[in-house]
This record gives C-alpha cells, structure tokens and sequence, in this order.
C-alpha cells in the first residue's frame, strides 16, 4: 500500500467513529480498529522491502519554495516505529471497547484516539522535517484532547493543559532547531540531511541547533527536567495512558533522537547533555516510582525512567548503545502497555488504583496477577523475560561509558536505577497481588471478561517469546538499528542471548535485583524516611510559574489597551503618516514623467460636490440622516469618476453597491439614535482635525507624485491585454481577469463575502434568542409610523419593474465577458430587484414566497465555482483553468461558450446571496420590534372585499 | 486633472479619519466608508489616468487603460460593502444589548459599580 493511504487512513477514519456513534458501541470500536487495521496491513505489504533493506519513497510536491514538501519515507526504524504504533493500536482499541463505560462518548474518543494515530504515523514515516513538525504538533494537540477527555476531572483538565504547554514549548523549541538544520544543510529532506553528519557538526549553528532539537525531544519524552507532566497526564483514561505513554507519545522524543542519531551524535555535546539528562531521569524515576500509591503514578513515573534508561543509551553515542535503546523500546512497549492495562483492569475492577488499599488480589484475579506479574517482573529485569535482555545490554553499555571523566560514574548510577527499577517492580507484585485477602475494597474484585485481558495477555506472549528466545527478535532489531545508525556506524555483530557468562553486567544485574528485594524489605521505614524529606513539587512550581506569566501579560496589555478605540486609532494613524514620511525623506523621487492632464468643466463640478459633500458630511454628521444622503452623492460621484476614467465596470459596481449599502444602514438607523450628540471636548476635536489633516495631506502628497510617474517597472497588464482575448476568448479585460487569469482570487473573494454574510446572520441569531430579544420586543418606535406601509403605488410599480430588472441582470450577466457586465454586477442589480419586493410588500409577504434561503445561494454559487474549477482537473490542467469555444445553432449568430462563464454564474450567485442575506438579517431584527406586517401585498387593496372601501361600495348599493 | 483626483483622495481621507475619531459608532462607520472610497480611489488610480480607453478590446485600437488596478478594485468594492454590513452588525447589536453605541469603553460608573458588588 502506498504510505500516503497508511497515514491518511487514520485521519480519514477519524471522521467515522463520530458517524457511528448512535450505531452503538461495538460498531464504534469496529469500525475505528477496521481503520486501524487496515493501516496495519498496508505497513505490513512494505514488510518486503524494508526487510530487503529498501527505503520505500512517497512524494508529492506541497509548497517546493518553502522546501515543504509531502515527502514520506518509510525504513526500518519507521516501520518498527509505525509497527508499535498500529500493532498497539489495535489492542488499545479492543481494550478501550470494553474499558469506557456507557457514560463515555466513545465516538468522541475513538475520533481523538485516531487522529492521534495518524499523527505519530506521520511523524515516524516523514521524510521532510518541516512535515515532520506538522505532525509533531499534530500529536500535542490530540494527545491534549485525549488527556484531557475526561473533561469533567479537574485534574483531566489540568493535566491535559499541563502536557500541551509543556511540549508545546518544546515543539516550538524544535521548529527553530530544525529550520536551522535546514540552513545548514541547505534542505529539509530528511534523506538529504541524513547524509550531512560533518558539515552538520562543524557549522557553529550545530550547538544552538542541537540544543533547541533536543529541548523538543526531551520536552516530549519527559525528560528531566521536563518530566513532571507525564505522571499529571495520568488523569487520563487507562487506555490513553496505555497508549501514549507505552508505544507512541512519549516515545516521539525518543523517536526524533534515533532518527537524528546519525548526524547529532557522537560530539561531546551530545554525549553531556543527553547521557547527563538520561541519567538523572531514570535514577529519579525509579526513585519517585517507588513511593507513589497510585499504581498508574507508580507506572507513569517508571514510564519517565525508562525513558531516561533510553535516552542515556542514545547519548552514549556507540553502536552498541544504540541497538540497546531500540531492543530496549520495542521490549518496553511490550511490558509497559501490558502493565497499564493490568493496572486499568484493577480500576475497573476494584474501583482503586491505591496499592495501600490492594492486597490479595493474586487469589481475586487471577488471571490478571499472571499477566502484571510477568509483565512486572520482565520490568524488573529478571531472566527468560524481554526487559532482562535489553537491561544487561543498558547495563553492559554503562560499564564501558566514562561521564565527566570518571569511569565509575554511570555504572554506578545505573546499578541504582536498576536497583530502585527492581524494587518498584516488587512492590507493586507483592503489594497488590500478594498478601491476605481484605474484606475493605471499594468493589469486590473479579477477573474481567476477555476483552480487557485478552490484550495485554497477547503483549506477555511477546514479552515471554522474545525473553525465551532472544534470536528470534534478533535480526529485526539489527535490521532497525542499522537505520538508525544509518552510514556513521556498523552494526554491532554482538549476539542477543540469555546467558553471557560472568561478565559484569550480570553482577550489576544480581546487586541490582538482590537490592530491590531488600528495598521492599525495608520499605515501611524508607517510605517514612521519604515522606519526611523535603520534595519541590512541580505541580505547584509549574502553576506559580504560569499565574506570574499570566499576570505579566495582564498588565501589559491593561497598560496599553484601555479599550478606547478612538485612542488606538488616532495613534496608529500618526504612525502609518510617520512611517510613510520616513520612507519619503529617506527614499529618492524621480522627476516627473507624466503631463498635467486637461480637466474638463464637467469633471471640475463633480469634484467640486465630492469635496462640497466631504466637508458638508464631516460639518453635519451630527444629523446622521442628512450624513446618509451626503454620504451617497460622494459614492455617486466616485462612480461618476469611475466612468471618467475609462473604468465603466467599476462604476457599475460601485453604483450598485452605493444602493445596497445605503438601505443597509437605513435599516441599522432605524435602531439607532437618529443624531449623535456633542460629546467631544473642543480640544479634543482640535487634536483629530489635527490628525485628519495630516493623514489627508499625506494621501494627497502621495497620490499626486505617484499619478505623475510612469512605474518603475513595466506593468504585468501587458500580459493580460495580449493574452485576454486569444487565452481567455473575453475582449472585457477586467473581467477576463477576474474569471479567468485571476480566477482564484475571486473565488477566495466570493466565499470572504459568503463568510461574512453569514456571520451577520449568526450574530442576528443570537441576537433573536438573547437578552435583546426582550428590549425589541417592548420597543417603542422612536419616530411616527407610516399610515400606510405599503403604498399601492409602489407595489404596483416594483412588481412592474421586477422582470424588467432581472432582464437586465440577465443580459449584464451574459455580455459581462465581452462588454462592461458580469457575475458581480449582475448579482447586485439582481439583488436591488428583490429588496425592493421586500421594501414594498414587507418582511413576511416577500419571505413567505422565498422558495431557497440564501444561505444555500451563497453554497450553490461557492460550490458552482469551486466544481467549475476543479473540473479542469479532469482534462489534467490546474485548478480554475478555462476553455471556451464558439457554437453556432440556427438560426442564431454564432456565439461563445465559455467554462468561464459557469465560474461567474456562480460569483452571481454568491454575490445575490450574500447581500440579501445580510440586508435580511436586518430586517429580521426590525420584524421583531413590533413592525408587524400583514401577509397582503399592500395595506390598501382595491381587489380584496374585505377593505373598507368595498365595504362602503356594497353598503351603498343595498341602500339604493 | 491629476491635482483634482489626488486632490480628492485627500479630502476623502481626511473626512474618513476625523469621523473615524468620532465617539458614536454610526459616524465611526461612515468614516470607515470614506476611508474606503479613499483607497479604492488610490488603488484604482495606481493604473494612472486615462480617459476614453476602456480595457474593451476593439479592432483597431491600440491604447487602453490598465486593467489589473480595475478588477482588484472590483472584488475591494464588493468586499467592502461586506465588510461595512458586518461592523455596522456589531455595532447595532452592541447597541441593542446595551442601549449605548459609544465606541470606546466607558469609565464604570458608581451606579454599575454598585450592581457589580450586590
């Protein structure tokens, strides 16, 4: 299967679990392990060829400027990354089916769970880097909704909030790391990079690179310092923690390290910051471990140690090293998940996950006590089980790492880690499962039905099968190492077995097991001895941490945001004018190369009433119906200047706009105070004349040297003139342009004006069902009504001109490709037409003979164009491409078809929609506010008998 | 002729900028509208004058204004009108919810103050 489908089939599958919801639950789980599974099996087809030592390739190009590109590549160390990701998967899912109670929204879960999947998938089989972080992203967010699904848990929420910020920062950490990389190498191809280990390593952005990559990988593996939001995750639930922190989330950090390992390692820098950090984190691990009550802290903060155990052996730098840590992942994917899933299944069970309050279990649940116990005991690194094998190796490795130049250092460290490793791997055998049994649980326990065990039972064969028989696990985990060792080292040829010989891992092994069992011997004085200690709690630290940021910001922003728009904009206006004069002083400006051109009388006049109207507009907008009607005579007379100027589909337009808009804010008058009152102190208006002034002289002065220069460069427009007719087969440029040479363009600009009438719409929702629906329902008018609201001689009138109207729409619509006309002017004559209806008639005679709501106009014209564009893909030519050819059918002229024409159709429509819907909305607000109108056309209707008139007329005939 | 559409876009410029420091909302929105007018003007005459050459090819005629500033121009016009209905949106309905269409916050009162704490 191609590695596009194996990591877009969970983010497809992720819209399913959703769907099926109200199928039920099981049909939920299936359908989400059915994805799942499919996945699986399309890696496994690619077991072939990676077992043949191929890298399998997928690209495709996404933006080649940036270097970003859909590269995807998949060999050993992904697969057995992608393996442990799906293979897991698959039982979390069977697992979460019988572990998530009735109350759960399993759809929900099961959507999360897979976009998550999808994610990890897509970070272990990238082959660029800036794809690579997409998906890195991609898991802190999902994996922040999947901690945090139990949203009524504060501690969920917390939790989940406390995992986002954390590898959030880190992810951000990264982005810097990893564009520098790219610098340096001067590619974002992974593959490329991958083969640049000493260019890399002597670039003096190597350090600052390596340091911000890693702060991203520690962040996300929970390394130390970054480990305290590991153990707070585990307000999750079980199957989530089994999850992310087993075989996927934590272990992308890992991940990142292996998959860089061939060209960051092997510098003392490495070596220092990621043995020192793998250290410290698994000795602590061990150590908290050991005294938490909680079985899943207990098993998160081994979680955190073992990852450290990894970490240190990536630091190392050898061969050897390396092909512990990915032994040593595979085994403690194996062991971990089981061991969460165990500790879900005594949750579920026993209704406490508190060991102090456990005890006995091992006659309750037997099963159960079989399957944590193995899995523990492999944890604990006892032999014939897979966490013995990979222990030796880490402890092997040790013995021969010197660390700030003393060769006993991290031997020593290590044994303790192990020895605490051990003791917590006891402790949680002999506590919970052995001892008497207690007549005190919460719930009286019972092994579960085969779906919750049936999945972790599965992972203690691999545990068992691979602790037995190391040679069989073998060759995989060579052949993975040899990826992640890539062409900086051999494979070891070292041989996976049990018995090595007296060798001194094994005593470090005896000394570690030997003081784990003492451990628990003396564990009810050492737990009074670490009670008693001083501890930070990071939580806490954490919180302080963020409520001093929080508080930093606040006051900044009280600081400067004092919610006086008027102050932001008088001081962003005086910066654009400084700014722009800066630009002006310093910049130098050619003589003129234009003329002076002669202006006409006529063209004098309507300047003469622009500027009469600006000034009369600025003097009297204190009386805001008189600033209404001034303000249309300035549109007209931009219209009129449109004309001037050779610019007759401007001026269309910007006429028929000029209607609309004025109707539109006649309605919002309505509502509105009718005058504005004098509020403003004189300085005050001093200080904005001010402003004003200055902003105007700056246009001005702009304007007037920009329109007596020729540009500097030669205009693409050349373009356009040549190519409109013979490209686009339309002699109206301007609309060719917006059809067709700018086709997308318009098509973006169709759905903004789409968006925005619906926002209107939403917010006229809310209004109608908020507070404000009471005020408009009381709502005195402020002004005399109308006698009659519906003039016969209107109604008449508009009914006469409403053919008359879409005629005209129709033809400017049709001859928009040629002559002056087209989608957008044809919309709006087309949508004056129809709120004149409604002005005439009324809201609801005009609405009740609404046949589609607008809404769906504004979709069918965005779907129209879009389906227009994409139609061209069909003939192999990009998106929006269009043709057009001449047909002659008798016996009319011969005339054009063009696909263009299709395109404006559906500007038309979107353009009528989106003004009707908002001047609807509008009026939907004044309906409410006691404008009752009758259903009649017209108030007065000589036809209707019912009126008075009539009345009249048959009274008189009966009297006579 | 270049003095007077030069001329005009300052005009409207500076009207748009003293409405646009007005305290209410309706004159706010005006002042948006002449600002708009403004640029749309400014936008358009980045194509430099020219009268009589529509960009309608003919037989037979050479000369025609630029096309490119026209369209762009175009889609801003509808945009605008777009974008003008949703501001004066918000502004009736902050109107409507609060029977105060002042711009900027208001200082808190004694009186809202009092309702705040009881």
């Amino acid at each position: 299967m191609s590695l596009f489908f194996i990591v877009a089939l969970p983010f497809l599958g992720a819209l399913l679990p959703g769907l099926m919801n109200s199928a039920g639950r099981s049909a939920t789980a299936g359908v989400t392990f059915t994805v799942t599974l499919a996945a699986f099996v399309g890696l496994l087809t690619n077991l072939p060829a990676v077992l043949a030592g191929n890298v399998v390739m997928a690209r495709v190009d996404w933006m080649p400027l940036l270097g970003l590109n859909f590269s995807l590549m998949l060999d050993g160390l992904g697969f057995f990354f992608a393996l442990l990701i799906l293979g897991i998967g698959l039982l979390i899912i069977a697992y979460a089916r019988h572990y998530l109670s009735r109350d759960d929204n399993m759809g929900q879960f099961f959507t999360y769970l897979l976009l998550f999947q999808g994610a990890m998938v897509g970070i272990v089989m990238s082959d660029n880097i800036l794809l690579l972080l997409v998906f890195w992203e991609l898991t802190s967010l999902s994996s922040f909704l999947l901690i945090g699904y139990w949203k009524h848990l504060p501690e969920g929420r917390q939790g989940a909030r406390m995992a986002l910020t954390v590898t959030g920062m880190g992810g951000l950490a990264m982005i810097g790391g990893m564009l520098m990389l790219g610098q340096i190498v001067g590619s974002y191809d992974l593959s490329v990079i991958l083969q640049n280990r000493e260019l890399i390593q002597a670039d003096p952005l190597y350090v600052p690179a390596l340091v911000l990559i890693l702060l991203g990988a520690f962040t996300k593996s929970a390394q130390f310092p970054f480990h305290f939001w590991l153990p707070h995750a585990m307000a999750a639930p079980t199957p989530v923690s089994a999850y992310l922190h087993s075989a996927t989330m934590v272990k992308a950090g890992i991940f990142l390290m292996a998959r860089m390992w061939p060209v960051l390692s092997g510098t003392p820098e490495w070596f220092m910051i990621v043995t020192t950090a793998g250290l410290i984190t698994m000795v602590l691990g061990a150590v908290i471990a050991l005294f938490k009550h909680d079985l899943k802290a207990l098993l998160a903060f081994s979680t955190v140690s073992h990852l450290g155990l990894i970490t240190m052996l990536l630091g190392t730098g050898t061969a050897f090293g390396a092909m512990a840590a990915v032994f040593h992942i595979l085994n403690h994917a194996t062991f971990k998940a089981a061991l969460f899933m165990s500790a879900g299944i005594i949750d579920h069970e026993a209704h406490t996950r508190d060991i102090r309050r456990l005890g006995g279990l091992r006659r309750l649940m037997p099963i159960t006590f079989v399957i944590a116990s193995l899995a523990a005991l492999s944890m604990a690194g006892i032999p014939l089980l897979n966490g013995f094998l990979s222990k030796e190796m880490m402890l092997e490795e040790a013995y021969h790492t010197v660390l700030f130049g003393s060769p006993l250092l991290v031997p020593v460290l290590a044994t303790v880690g192990s020895l605490f490793s051990a003791a917590y791997c006891f402790r949680l055998i002999g506590h919970v499962f052995f001892g008497p049994v207690r007549d005190d649980y919460p719930a009286k326990p019972h092994d579960p039905n085969t779906g919750l065990w049936l999945p972790p039972a599965l992972l203690v064969v691999l545990v068992v099968a691979i602790g037995v028989a190391p040679f069989l696990a073998e060759p995989f985990v060579k052949l993975v190492t040899a990826s992640v060792l890539g062409d900086a080292a051999a494979v070891p040829t070292a041989y996976f077995k049990i018995w090595h010989g007296l060798v001194p891992a094994l005593y470090m092994s005896l000394i570690a097991i030997a003081g784990g069992l003492l451990m628990l011997a003396l564990f009810k004085p050492a737990l009074f001895v670490w009670d008693k200690a001083p501890r930070p709690e990071a939580k806490v630290i954490f919180e302080a941490i963020v409520e001093a940021v929080a508080k930093l910001a606040r006051a900044v922003i009280h600081a400067t945001h004092n919610g006086a728009f008027s102050r932001y904009a008088a001081i962003a206006l005086v910066v654009m004018v400084a700014v722009g004069y800066h630009a002006w002083s310093t910049g130098t400006v050619g003589p003129d190369t234009r003329t002076v051109q002669y202006a006409p009388p006529v063209f004098i006049a309507a300047w003469l009433m622009l500027a009469t109207a600006t000034a009369g507009l600025v003097i009297l907008h204190r009386n805001r119906l008189l600033s209404l009607i001034l303000i249309g005579i300035v549109g007209l007379m931009v219209s009129i200047g449109f004309v001037f100027f050779s610019a007759p589909d401007l001026a269309m337009t910007q006429f028929t706009v000029e209607v609309v808009t004025i109707i539109l804010l006649l309605l919002a008058l309505n509502f509105l105070p009718k005058t504005t009152p004098v509020e403003s102190t004189v300085l005050r208006r001093v200080r904005d004349t001010g402003v004003a002034v200055l902003g105007g002289l700056a246009t001005f002065a702009l304007s007037f040297h920009y329109l007596l220069r020729d540009a500097v460069s030669t205009p693409i427009s050349e373009f356009h003139l040549a190519n409109s007719y013979k490209g686009g087969g339309g002699t109206n440029v301007v609309n060719v342009i917006l059809v067709d040479f700018r086709g997308f363009d318009t098509y973006g600009e169709i759905i903004v004006l789409g968006i925005a009438a619906l926002l209107i719409y939403a917010m006229t929702e809310t209004l109608l069902d908020g507070p404000v629906r009471a005020r408009l329902l009381n709502r005195k008018p402020d002004q005399a009504r109308s006698g009659n609201k519906h003039p016969m001689m209107m109604v008449v009138l508009t009914r006469v001109i409403m053919p008359v109207v879409l005629m005209v729409g129709f033809y400017i619509f049709l001859r928009g490709h040629n002559e002056p006309g087209g989608g957008f002017i044809a919309g709006l004559i087309v949508s004056i037409g129809v709120v004149m209806q409604y002005m005439a008639s009324g809201f609801g005679w005009a609405s009740a003979r609404l046949r589609y709501p607008y809404h769906g106009v504004i979709g069918a014209g965005v779907l129209i164009a879009g389906l227009t564009g994409i139609g061209s893909w069909f003939f192999g030519k990009p998106f929006l491409t269009s043709d057009f050819t001449y047909v002659r059918i008798p016996p009319f002229e011969k005339f054009e078809l063009a696909t263009a024409a299709l395109f404006d159709l559906g500007v038309f429509l979107a353009v009528v929609g989106a003004v009707m819907l908002s001047l609807e909305s509008f009026s939907r607000l004044a309906r409410l506010a006691g404008y009752h109108d009758s259903d009649e056309p017209m108030d007065i209707d000589p036809l209707r008998d019912d009126t008075i008139a009539a009345g009249h007329a048959a009274a008189e005939k009966k009297g006579v | 002729m270049e003095f007077l559409v030069a001329s005009a876009i300052g005009i409207l410029t500076a009207g748009g900028i003293y409405l646009t420091l007005r305290l209410r909302t309706f004159p706010v929105i005006l002042g948006v509208s002449l600002l708009t007018y403004a640029v749309n003007v400014f936008l358009f005459a980045s194509g430099r004058l020219t009268v009589g050459a529509p960009p309608i090819l003919q037989d037979g005629v050479s000369t025609y204004t630029d096309p490119l500033p026209q369209a762009l121009v175009l889609t801003a016009i509808v945009i605008s009108f777009g974008m003008t209905a949703v501001v004066v949106m918000i502004g009736l309905g902050a109107f409507l919810g609060s029977d105060d269409d002042h711009v900027d916050d208001q200082p808190q009162t004694d009186e809202d103050r009092s309702e705040g704490a009881s």
